[in-house]
């Protein structure tokens, strides 16, 4: 086979170069950072999903070598390819940012902004969006739209309230599953992801729609509101999963023994990772909700979560120890006790009992 | 008094049926394309003639057509954009209601220069009954062998098909024709691939205005120059124009685009002024998603030329100070409109008929909406227009097809020149829901506003 055509590509003044066919989201991820456009709808691993959010517009200042006028518009980097010599901007670009301050702010107008009481808070697109590229208020007045929760089968609850609409889920129901059983009723601002008449959801991969789901519209109803993601601990793990096109390849999210929620394993775009056969790791819903004890997989080892992560705090992984020691800072003289606080403070050796107290102990009662 | 090439026929008695239409001339195009010209000839002549697309871009559709890839093996389609649902733009209706062998004619002509064996129209659900009478003139078009196999023995096979949509706005948007024509949700594809590339079942297709389809007609029987001559510049040929609104003689007319924008409003051959001696306040000239004008911009240019029922001379000082010629959807506002009301209405509609797949167009809609209607009922604050002005302008270009676009224009325009109009309502809210503003500055010289 012959080489590969490479096309020269300079996004926010770094050059790459990339395959021609790639998107300039992906040209952009390749570079990492911050120059790579944040993606709402955009799933590297769906074929067809992107352009619907618009988070990820970017100006193309310089079409391409043969033909250097700029693109009159903004466009959606995850559906445009790259062409040879194209320069585009995205952070440096002051029309970016305004756009895509201007998408947050529609993509919030209708979310009801739950945070403290969705599961999703923590792990959630939507947040991380606006924490980084939104404005700080809102100037929306009205009321926002509401739904029910619905249940889809028994295992995951869809929340249309908290949707953004990305279609995510419909092309895992598409591409994964035989048959797509849920999809889009109604247009516009009242349109909704629903089942035609209220259904179960009954696939065996229909579990990774949860996965997909960049806000927590779609939440795993076997973890609802057992634990907030950044109290637990997610460790890979895996076993011999008996359905064929499962790759067996999960991460726990554990406290201690418990195992609290199975999921699959995200890359550092929030996308479900690659297996180690080499294809998408979408795992089958008896892995993620039915497998839930420690005994049923073989742990690999904590996962690498991004130090910026809320779920990174308390974890030690990666943690660098300092290379001096005390004795070191401190010119070689050992650290020295200047007092101990059990000499002076009574709370340790009560003179009452304080199992005859019938109510809490209080600093008075300590006199 | 203007040529007319599409409505001279029209109010032939029964000109629906094919034997009268035939008697008049009839089929004369199709005679002449498929016996003396090859299929580039005839896209040589749709070229020469100028012929602008008229569904509301204006694309020159000779130009459009020669895009068309044509790979080997693979069918081309012809799709008819029957789907007109804009406020105010009536044309093809009465086109198809009264002409529809007309919109044949045109089609086969069409189809044999792109060599699309299929071609479809595409209708509006909500037009029914013209799905029949289409049907009843495919019908006699087949019998008369004007349709089918070996069409006049020239070798060329080409079959008709209608397809009903079922009441959306979204789905006149080309890519979004093409799904719902393929069965699915209509969405408006991502582009590119254009349709000229991957169109309809991922094939190459052609999607023209009924209008447009119909305009080929007499572009083949009296040859592109000739039909070039008509009109100016590079409005060429003759346009309908659906007028509406507070005029004396609503309905379809066909204008030769020589015409003043004053002309076509007073004169008894058009519209026939406005009812019971009122004044001029405002007008839509090109259907609902055109910005608005004010009565001082719509009769003169902001450089103070008279301003004429053309595509240049309509979009003449861009946004700030001009319009477009869209679809032909004519729709004069008299003094005694609310322009708040009015862009209530169009912000209602563009609310309702957004199809939810990107957020700036699904959310930024519905905003609009429910700001403008604070406003119409005297809730509204100052700030509100400066942020219905912000909603509007990050909208624009940033959407997946031009409907975001058509939403925002008619909001910003109304801001543009009518700001007067808003603070009234804002200040004077509770007199604002018992009378109008009624005219300003518009009737009389050139403003030019502030805020562009």
């Amino acid at each position: 086979m012959s080489e590969q055509q490479l096309f020269k590509v300079t996004i926010d003044n770094i050059t790459i170069d990339v395959p021609a066919g790639t998107t300039i989201l992906n040209a952009a991820r390749q570079i990492g950072g911050e120059v790579a456009p944040p993606a709402m709808c955009y799933y590297s691993k769906l074929e067809g999903s992107g352009g619907k959010c618009r988070t990820c517009l970017v100006e193309v200042s310089k079409g391409s070598e043969k033909d250097p006028r700029p693109m009159p518009k903004l466009v959606a980097s995850c559906r445009t390819t790259v062409m040879d010599g194209m320069e585009v901007k995205n952070i440096t670009s002051p029309k970016v940012i305004d756009a895509r301050a201007g998408v947050v702010e529609f993509l919030l107008l209708n979310h009801p902004l739950d945070c403290p009481i969705c599961d999703q808070a923590g792990e959630c697109h939507l947040q991380d969006l606006s924490y980084e590229h939104g404005k700080e208020g809102t100037r929306y007045e009205f009321q926002r739209r509401t739904f029910h929760k619905v249940d889809l089968g028994d295992k995951i609850q869809l929340h249309m309230t908290r949707c953004i609409m990305c279609f995510r889920c419909v092309f895992v129901a598409d591409q994964l599953t035989e048959k797509r059983e849920h999809g889009i009723l109604d247009r516009g601002d009242h349109a909704q992801i629903a089942t035609f008449i209220q259904k179960n959801l009954q696939n065996e991969f229909i579990g990774n729609v949860i996965d997909v789901c960049p806000v927590g519209a779609l939440t795993d109803k076997t973890f609802r509101f057992k634990n907030r993601v950044w109290f637990t601990k997610p460790v890979n793990a895996h076993r011999t999963c008996e359905n064929p096109k499962c790759c067996g390849e999960v991460q726990l999210w554990m406290r201690g023994d418990e195992v609290f929620r199975v999921t699959a394993r995200k890359d550092e775009w929030g996308e479900v990772g690659q297996a180690s056969n080499g294809k998408t790791g979408w795992i089958c819903n008896v892995c993620r909700f039915d497998k839930k004890h420690i005994k049923d997989w073989v742990i690999e080892g904590p996962t690498k979560v991004n130090r910026h992560s809320v779920i990174a705090q308390g974890h030690y992984v990666g943690v660098i120890k300092p290379q001096e020691t005390l004795p070191e800072v401190l010119h070689g003289r050992q650290p020295k006790l200047v007092m101990d606080i059990h000499d002076v403070s009574e709370v340790n050796k009560p003179n009452i009992d304080l199992s005859l107290l019938e109510r809490p102990a209080h600093s008075t009662d300590f006199k | 008094m203007g040529r007319k090439l599409l409505l001279e026929k029209a109010h032939v008695e029964n000109i629906r049926l094919y034997d009268v239409y035939r008697r008049e001339g009839g089929y004369r195009s199709v005679e002449k394309a498929l016996k003396t010209m090859a299929p580039d000839a005839v896209t040589e002549e749709v070229k020469k003639s100028g012929l602008r697309g008229r569904g509301g871009a204006g694309f020159p559709a000779g130009m459009k057509w020669s895009f068309l890839a044509k790979p080997e093996g693979i069918p081309r389609y012809l799709v008819v954009n029957a789907d007109e649902s804009e406020p105010g733009t009536f044309k093809d209706r009465y086109l198809m209601e009264f002409l529809p062998h007309l919109l044949i004619e045109g089609m086969i002509v069409s189809s044999f220069a792109l060599g699309s064996n299929n071609s479809y129209i595409y209708i509006r659900g909500e037009y029914a009954w013209i799905v029949d009478i289409l049907e009843q003139a495919i019908q006699e078009a087949r019998n008369n062998g004007w349709l089918g196999k070996n069409i006049l023995g020239s070798g060329f096979d080409c079959e008709i098909h209608v397809q009903r949509g079922a009441g959306a706005y979204i789905c006149g948007e080309e890519t979004a024709l093409l799904e719902s024509l393929e069965g699915k949700r209509g969405n408006p594809r991502i582009k590119p691939p254009f349709p000229a590339i991957k169109g309809v079942w991922g094939c190459p297709t052609v999607v023209n205005n009924v209008e447009t389809i119909a305009a080929v007609v007499p572009i083949i029987n009296e040859g592109g120059e000739e039909y070039a001559k008509i009109g100016v510049g590079k409005s060429t040929g003759t346009k309908l124009i659906s007028a509406c609104g507070n005029i004396n003689k609503p309905g379809v007319y066909e204008i030769d685009m020589t015409i003043s924008v004053e002309d076509f409003i007073y004169s008894d051959e058009w519209c026939g002024g406005i009812p019971k001696g009122k004044k001029l306040k405002a007008c839509i000239p090109g259907g609902s998603s055109v910005p608005i004008l004010p009565a001082n911009l719509l009769l003169k240019t902001a450089k103070g030329e008279t301003r004429m029922m053309n595509y240049e001379s309509l979009a003449d000082g861009g946004f700030a100070t001009g319009s477009m010629m869209g679809s032909g959807g004519f729709i004069v506002l008299d003094e005694d409109q609310c322009v708040v009301r009015n862009t209530y209405s169009l912000a209602r509609f563009y609310r309702h008929e957004s199809c939810g797949q990107c957020s700036p167009c699904r959310e930024g809609t519905g905003w609009m909406e429910k700001i403008l209607w604070s406003l119409e009922t005297g809730k509204g604050k100052m700030s509100d227009i400066d942020l219905l002005w912000d909603i509007q302008r990050k909208i624009e270009g940033n959407t997946i097809c031009p409907l975001g676009d058509a939403a925002a224009w008619p909001v910003a325009a109304a801001i543009r020149h009518f700001r007067d109009e808003f603070e009234w309502h804002i200040t004077n809210a509770s007199e604002a829901q018992t009378r109008n503003f009624g005219l300003a500055h518009y009737a009389d010289e050139i403003h030019v506003p502030a805020t562009v």
